[in-house]
């Protein structure tokens, strides 16, 4: 690990930088950002921003469970619940009963309600207010490890299911009558989106994880026509979002989390501007 | 590579079916027949048009061809000493092709997600691309490879989606009525693509439509449905049938 600082030092010697927590989230950014802005580009193709919102809500109500149930790993808690929402919501949505975004609605509220419930106990929510907006500044290396490897097994994971959720995107009859399984596609996916979001969530925050996901994604389709420059793009504007967000939340003295997501949406402004500028 | 050298290279794999038998088929659903006792052949090497008013049940014939719904009835396959043979390769062109036009997918992308295992994000092999060029020439889309999939026109989606059907070569290739969007002249040029087509790889093909003209032009056989088959032939057969005359009043003395 000194030997990352030490390259750090050399390649990097901006100011903000001189501080190992500097250090550390600026390496959870570059560990974090480019996984959630992979997954996004499939997660706007299948139209499934309000999910993975509803997912990042649910967050509190499994960091609550995990307390009630004693287990000490918040990180194992959040991915463990976020992995058993994602497969409840997924066969709710599937079964019909209502249109889409009535069941997932429906999903999110329980999921902070349930959350609130469990962590205003005794009136200490305060103790978890951080995992609304984040805390990245406080990563340790052990936290950067998980996300490490959470980076590596997300991409290869996605690597394999990508082209048939590209098809399925397109048109889930072609899909279907290729061969692909839809219906399992899809809870990969949901399961993938999941443990993602839920590995970042401590450190980019609840209101704001789904920013990440989703807006850098969303930014990269205004400007790009195929597949690899979506996929491209989207982890440009993610790195550069949180990166800069970084440098702009030590330099103004605010939470990282919301200097981020700023960027972000900044940038997804820009290229709707470029988008109408060339396409007429 | 032009058409005739990848027909040429592909004559090996040329069609060992003759014919589709369709007997006695019924398919009903929660108390409504939708289908009763239809027999049809559909021949290879010929165009076969489905015809027939809305709600006759062409869409869930095909649906059944398709093995994407249950029915009573046999379909079975001959090859032409009249043996029995397995299942086939079937071959489709939907009707409606509903997609997020906005979609930064291309028409390479999508063709190749379907092809080759590399994820299309890392970006297309040579070899997938050469397979791809090859296929979109056989539908006479060359030109479509790089083109966003949202910017083509119905006509060009109509060719990109029988490059799909094509691939891999099916027995039987079912064309459901035009993708919208497509005008009279383009739907005659998708036609005479489809027959030769039906020539050089001796496939059958059926044809659901409701264009008369095109019909009298490209069809060899003609089958016209209403919940059962009520004439079947030749165009001008059908169009002389009383049963024509009596589900299309209208336009009935005008074709025959």
């Amino acid at each position: 690990m000194d030997t990352v600082y030490r390259v750090m030092d050399t390649l990097l010697p901006f100011g903000f930088l001189r501080f190992t927590f500097m250090k550390n989230a600026l390496l959870a950014m570059l560990l974090l950002t480019p996984l959630l802005s992979l997954l996004g580009t499939m997660a706007v193709n299948q139209r499934m921003a309000f999910f993975s919102d509803a997912l990042g809500h649910s967050a509190l109500a499994g960091v609550g469970l995990g307390m009630l149930l004693g287990v000490q790993n918040v990180t194992l808690s959040l991915v463990v619940f976020g992995v058993l929402f994602a497969v409840l919501v997924s066969t709710v949505n599937r079964s019909g009963a209502a249109t889409k975004d009535t069941t997932i609605s429906v999903f999110s509220s329980m999921g902070i309600a349930l959350g609130l419930l469990l962590l205003s106990r005794d009136g200490k929510f305060s103790n978890y207010s951080s995992l609304l907006t984040g805390d990245i500044l406080s990563i340790g290396q052990g936290d950067l490890l998980w996300l490490l490897v959470g980076l590596i097994a997300g991409v290869v994971v996605w690597a394999f299911l990508y082209n048939k959720l590209l098809v399925s995107a397109v048109s889930p009859e072609l899909a279907e009558s290729r061969g692909v399984r839809t219906r399992y596609l899809e809870y990969a996916f949901a399961v993938l989106v999941a443990v993602a979001v839920m590995l970042s969530i401590r450190w980019v925050g609840v209101l704001l994880i789904n920013a990440l996901l989703i807006l850098p994604a969303a930014a990269a389709r205004n400007v790009t026509r195929s597949a690899a420059q979506h996929a491209l793009w989207s982890v440009v504007f993610g790195l550069v979002s949180g990166v800069a967000g970084l440098a702009i939340s030590y330099a103004l003295n605010t939470g990282v989390g919301a200097a981020v997501v700023l960027c972000a949406g900044l940038i997804y402004f820009v290229t709707l501007l470029i988008r109408r500028l060339t396409v007429k | 590579m032009n058409i005739s050298e990848i027909l040429h290279r592909n004559q090996l794999s040329q069609c060992r079916l003759c014919r589709i038998s369709v007997n006695d088929l019924s398919v009903s659903k929660e108390g409504d027949t939708l289908l009763s006792h239809v027999s049809l052949h559909v021949h290879c090497g010929r165009l076969t048009a489905l015809v027939g008013p809305n709600g006759a049940g062409k869409t869930t014939l095909i649906r059944a061809l398709l093995g994407q719904t249950g029915y009573a009835g046999r379909v079975e396959h001959q090859d032409a000493q009249g043996h029995r043979i397995g299942t086939i390769r079937t071959g489709y062109v939907p009707q409606h092709f509903p997609f997020d036009r906005q979609m930064p997918v291309t028409v390479e992308d999508l063709m190749a997600s379907l092809l080759s295992r590399r994820p299309v994000w890392l970006g297309v092999g040579p070899k997938t691309r050469e397979h791809i060029r090859e296929q979109l020439t056989l539908a006479h889309g060359e030109g479509l490879i790089t083109r966003r999939l949202g910017a083509l026109s119905g006509g060009e989606l109509q060719r990109v989606l029988l490059a799909l059907a094509l691939d891999p070569l099916p027995d039987l290739l079912i064309l459901d009525e035009p993708v919208s969007g497509v005008d009279q002249n383009g739907q005659g040029m998708f036609l005479e693509l489809v027959e030769e087509l039906v020539h050089s790889y001796h496939l059958a093909v059926l044809l659901v439509t409701h264009d008369w003209a095109l019909v009298r032009r490209y069809a060899d056989d003609v089958v016209l449905l209403d919940k059962t088959v009520r004439a079947e032939g030749s165009p001008d057969e059908v169009f002389g049938s009383e049963a024509f005359a009596e589900l299309f009043p209208m336009t009935g003395a005008g074709v025959a």
